[in-house]
């Protein structure tokens, strides 16, 4: 499916937050009872969906910073990879 | 590396208004050895020292947690360490209001047990009238916008309400339901005959489980914390012994896990004469335990030891006499006859046992026999 097909403003659940893990030296998101270890990507995927930005708008930021392009598909992966565990939902 | 941990669970008080006959607090909860409880100020160092050992959840846990007045600041303090903070309580005469400044200081996530899915048996199992109070405060946590759940200790006498249960949590809009069957552990152990569900009421029950988890998806996360007196093999007890995991006690013991306390051939340090780290690295309570090298057989040549870490070392010590072995559990132990015995009880007694409720002058009398 491409971005085009649905709504598409990733939102991090209220119920999770990005938190840095100073021992470890890494980002991780927590949630009740949880959490998931995020590498340097995947945080930075997280801190842009801010409710505001859309799936177009956060790859779009992310290919910028990394000049590269055709970051969609993995990006959408990670991201429906948090929503299947309740952590991110899509809004319009 | 060596294992840092993740979760602490800060028992803060053993005083509770409720008086389930399968609490997993400390059979002499009301004795001496729990007596003097930590301070706001030395609570606050150790969550400080939990936060820089690697700890990054917290549980605010009891007895009843709302019972400390200064829990708003204890809040403000691990909020401001950026630990993921959740409040396990059984809301009896929480307000909105408490709730609210409890929001307002930082707590980022709210659990409440119920007993039953209706005021009759919920108040019967919990020894006190709560029902109502439980109810009304799950609306405030909605309202509040709190992420909730509902959590439920399941035995013989609530087990035929798990559908009920579940859609109860679904009406009140939680996000989560523990259907978290009895671990037979401090009063619980105490009250194994009364608690002992039957195999047809378990295979019941997992069958709603699995319906209703069909039919929800993500919108509610239902957790089945396995029967093990039931299972083949031990459930992997806190991820291996001190492996992520601790537990500080009201009055400042540091055990592997909530339940550890009882195990008397293990010496528990207390944070006020110890810093947590060294406890968490060189006491005795932590290291005996950690990794496989104590193993006996039949864990030490299994396969499954990485899975299951040998089950659970308070398991082996309160039914097969040594904290030491493998779990009784396992159907490979050789003291796997005492479990099914206790399962088998059930099966075959026609008359339900009497339980006795979690209070503290039954706690008093448990304490003096030690």
């Amino acid at each position: 499916m491409t971005a085009a097909g649905r709504p598409t403003v990733p939102r991090l659940h209220p119920k999770a937050r990005l938190q840095h893990d100073d021992v470890r030296g890494r980002d991780v998101l927590l949630y009740p009872e949880g959490l998931v270890a995020l590498n340097p990507t995947g945080a930075e995927i997280v801190g842009l969906c801010d409710g505001v930005r859309s799936l177009a708008d956060v790859v779009a930021e992310l290919e910028q910073r990394y000049g590269s392009t055709g970051l969609e598909p993995d990006v959408m992966a990670f991201l429906d990879g948090l929503a299947a565990k309740g952590l991110v939902t899509y809004g319009s | 590396m060596d294992p840092k941990p993740l979760w602490l669970l800060a028992e803060l008080t053993y005083k509770c208004p409720l008086q389930c006959p399968y609490c997993s607090n400390p059979l002499d909860f009301a004795g001496p050895r729990f007596r003097r409880e930590l301070s706001t100020e030395e609570w606050c160092r150790v969550f400080r020292e939990a936060k820089a050992l690697g700890v990054l959840q917290l549980g605010l846990s009891g007895g009843e947690p709302t019972l400390r007045t200064d829990l708003e600041d204890l809040i403000r303090e691990a909020h401001g360490l950026g630990l993921y903070t959740s409040l396990i309580t059984s809301a009896y005469r929480l307000t909105k209001d408490r709730l609210a400044a409890l929001k307002a200081a930082g707590l980022d996530h709210v659990q409440i047990s119920i007993q039953g899915a209706d005021a009759d048996l919920s108040d019967a199992v919990a020894g006190t009238t709560s029902y109502r109070d439980k109810i009304a405060a799950y609306h405030y946590t909605r309202e509040l916008g709190f992420p909730l759940t509902v959590n439920v200790v399941l035995h013989r006498r609530n087990l035929h309400q798990v559908e009920a249960l579940i859609r109860l949590a679904e009406s009140l809009g939680a996000e989560r339901i523990e259907l978290a069957n009895t671990q037979f552990y401090g009063w619980a152990l105490h009250n194994r005959d009364a608690l002992m569900p039957t195999r047809a009421q378990l295979d019941d029950a997992w069958g709603v489980v699995q319906r209703e988890r069909a039919r929800l998806g993500t919108k509610l996360e239902i957790v089945w914390v396995l029967p093990d007196y039931h299972e083949r093999y031990p459930k992997p007890c806190m991820g291996g012994w001190a492996r992520s995991y601790m537990t500080v006690t009201p009055a400042g013991e540091v055990w592997p896990c909530h339940a550890a306390g009882r195990i008397t051939t293990l010496r528990f340090e207390n944070v006020r004469e110890h810093p947590l780290e060294w406890i968490w690295e060189h006491s005795d309570a932590f290291t005996r335990f950690r990794g496989d090298a104590w193993m006996p057989e039949p864990c030490r040549s299994c396969p499954r030891k990485t899975q299951d870490f040998g089950g659970c070392r308070c398991q082996a010590f309160l039914v097969a006499g040594d904290a030491g072995l493998t779990d009784p559990v396992c159907s490979l132990s050789p003291h796997r006859p005492l479990i099914d015995a206790a399962v088998a009880e059930v099966e075959s007694a026609a008359a339900a046992a009497e339980w006795t409720y979690r209070a503290a002058p039954a706690s008093r009398v448990l304490a003096a026999k030690g």
